[in-house]
């Protein structure tokens, strides 16, 4: 009787199935629950993984529900990669479209945060420009400087108040109101951090990041949103060590 | 069948620990009895970070064993060439005293599932084992030491006892063994054979580096017991004695402190490492 990886491999992910047959304990008995260890230590692993990952949405939902719902998703979507830090890609849209939790819209969004956050946990290191590489450069040709990004900076939209439940649920911030909030994640050395983009920031940081001049980007920024501050959106990114190179377009 | 072009390096015959980062700043204040770190690959494939910068330094410290958890060497489908590709970029650039991975597989049909899996010990996959750990020494360019796992239960289909397995894999691969202690002690106990005649029928004479971990107690079906690889306790009296049965067996190897999960203080994984200490200070070369 020989027992193939994948009787093994379905077996472990649907306890619903069979154990394969061919297994036995020191007497030649059928191994019944001897099974069930790797049963459980597929899953145990793969849950702690994901709550490791998703801190926040099991805070939102609670430890009982996040479990409950890791069960399902780890054994529709197991690891593609034995990169366990990158578990969970497809967790957000899992959320989104996830009926029973339905009601809690951002779950997706906070689930994406999350993710970036451990992405840009490991992302390569990128050395900064000099904290005055900006001020050094001529007011005339503000306008005409592009920049380099560091990959640890990533940014996302949100219909959420996103960075408002994120710090409420991990920095005891305070209670989310209900507004739009785009994120952007800076890591300043090793720990990324998120912040909330005034209006226009993520416009303008798009088409910076696209190659774009400063001119052309707070151009479109303000065009977006009449309040843009150029000025504190420099200063949140100098802040973060987020550019990597400036250069003046001729 | 791999040919050290040199004699290869070995860890020094002292304990090491298994590294969790937050000992690192106990580790650099003062290592006391640990000699060594084994870090897992795959922890340390990302492109940066933290990880990488506090292996970068670890390294210039310490002697460190790289120990893969997700090759699936004995996986029935091809090893992952992009597992491969990354393993070979850690080691090169990290150029790590050794590298081990696991006697299981954890990967089929494009679905990793992170845990050590067992497989049945016949021909067809003692030369699946040897064509993987070929493919791997070949990739790297270096031996690989392999470990034995730790068993619940057997496949009926076997027809090699584990050391004789891996006595084979040895000789025709040329790799070294990662005899895992605490493994040979759960896996004797749950097949119920004497674990002094697995250390008696294992061929020492291959073994490069010791493991020691702790495991849980549960239940099989009948009230037998069952126990569990945790990796999350201390290691028992038992396996201490093991410990000395197999020093004195094999000479003096270089012993590693496994705990991976509930992660203790740093004076209580150091306190097991002195142990181990004294162990291989009952036993001359």
């Amino acid at each position: 009787m020989t027992v193939t990886q994948t009787t093994f491999r379905s077996a472990i992910l649907d306890s619903q199935q069979d154990r394969p047959l061919g297994l036995s304990d020191a007497e030649g008995q059928p191994a019944g629950r001897r099974f069930d260890v790797y049963r459980n230590n597929v899953a145990v692993s793969l849950t702690d993984a994901l709550a490791t990952g998703f801190p926040t949405i099991a805070k939102l939902i609670g430890d009982e529900n996040f479990n409950a719902i890791a069960g399902i998703f780890l054994r529709q979507s197991p690891p593609a990669s034995p990169l366990m830090m990158h578990y969970g890609a497809g967790f957000p849209d899992f959320l989104r479209d996830f009926e029973p939790l339905a009601h809690l819209g951002y779950l997706g969004d906070v689930a994406d945060l999350e993710l970036a956050l451990r992405q840009s946990y490991h992302a390569a290191d990128t050395p900064p420009i000099e904290p005055d590489a900006l001020a050094a450069i001529p007011p005339e040709q503000l306008g005409d400087v592009t920049f380099t990004f560091a990959p640890a900076v990533l940014a996302f939209q949100s219909p959420w108040p996103l960075h408002a439940i994120w710090a409420f649920n991990m920095q005891d911030g305070p209670k989310p109101e209900a507004i739009a909030q785009d994120v952007i994640i800076l890591r300043p050395e090793f720990d990324p951090e998120p912040h909330a983009l005034p209006p226009g920031g993520y416009v303008c940081l798009t088409s910076l990041r696209a190659g774009d001049t400063l001119g052309v980007a707070a151009t479109k920024a303000t065009e977006a949103a009449a309040t843009f501050d150029l000025g504190a959106l420099l200063t949140l990114l100098m802040s973060g060590n987020a550019l990597t190179s400036i250069t003046i377009s001729t | 069948m791999y040919d050290a072009p040199h004699p290869p390096k070995g860890l020094p015959n002292l304990p090491g620990v298994g590294y969790k980062p937050q000992h690192y700043n106990d580790l650099i204040a003062n290592p006391g009895s640990v000699g060594w770190l084994e870090v897992h690959a795959e922890n340390y494939m990302g492109d940066g970070g933290r990880p990488i910068a506090q292996l970068r330094e670890l390294t210039k410290r310490f002697p460190i064993s790289v120990h893969g958890v997700g090759l699936s060497i004995g996986g029935e489908g091809p090893l992952d060439s992009a597992h491969l590709a990354r393993l070979k970029h850690l080691v090169d650039w990290l150029n790590p005293t050794v590298f081990s991975e696991h006697l299981a597989w954890s990967t089929h049909d494009g679905a990793f599932l992170n845990d050590l899996l067992p497989l049945p010990y016949t021909e067809d996959t003692l030369t699946r084992v040897c064509d993987h750990i070929d493919e791997l020494q070949t990739t790297i360019g270096r031996q690989m030491m392999l470990e034995n796992p730790s068993s619940y239960l057997a496949f009926d289909e076997s027809t090699l006892s584990e050391p004789d397995f891996l006595r084979e894999v040895a000789k025709r691969t040329g790799c070294g063994l990662l005899l895992d202690v605490n493994n040979v002690f759960v896996s004797a106990t749950n097949l119920n054979y004497d674990p002094k005649q697995y250390i008696s029928d294992y061929p020492l004479e291959h073994v490069r580096e010791i493991h020691l971990g702790g495991h849980d107690e549960d239940e099989d079906d009948h009230g037998k017991p069952l126990l569990i690889d945790s990796h999350g306790a201390p290691i028992v009296d038992p396996v201490w004695a093991l410990l000395d049965h197999t020093l004195a067996l094999s000479g003096p190897r270089p012993i590693l402190i496994e705990w991976d999960t509930d992660v203790p203080e740093w004076p209580i994984l150091h306190a097991e490492a002195e142990r181990a200490e004294t162990a291989l200070s009952k036993v001359t070369a």
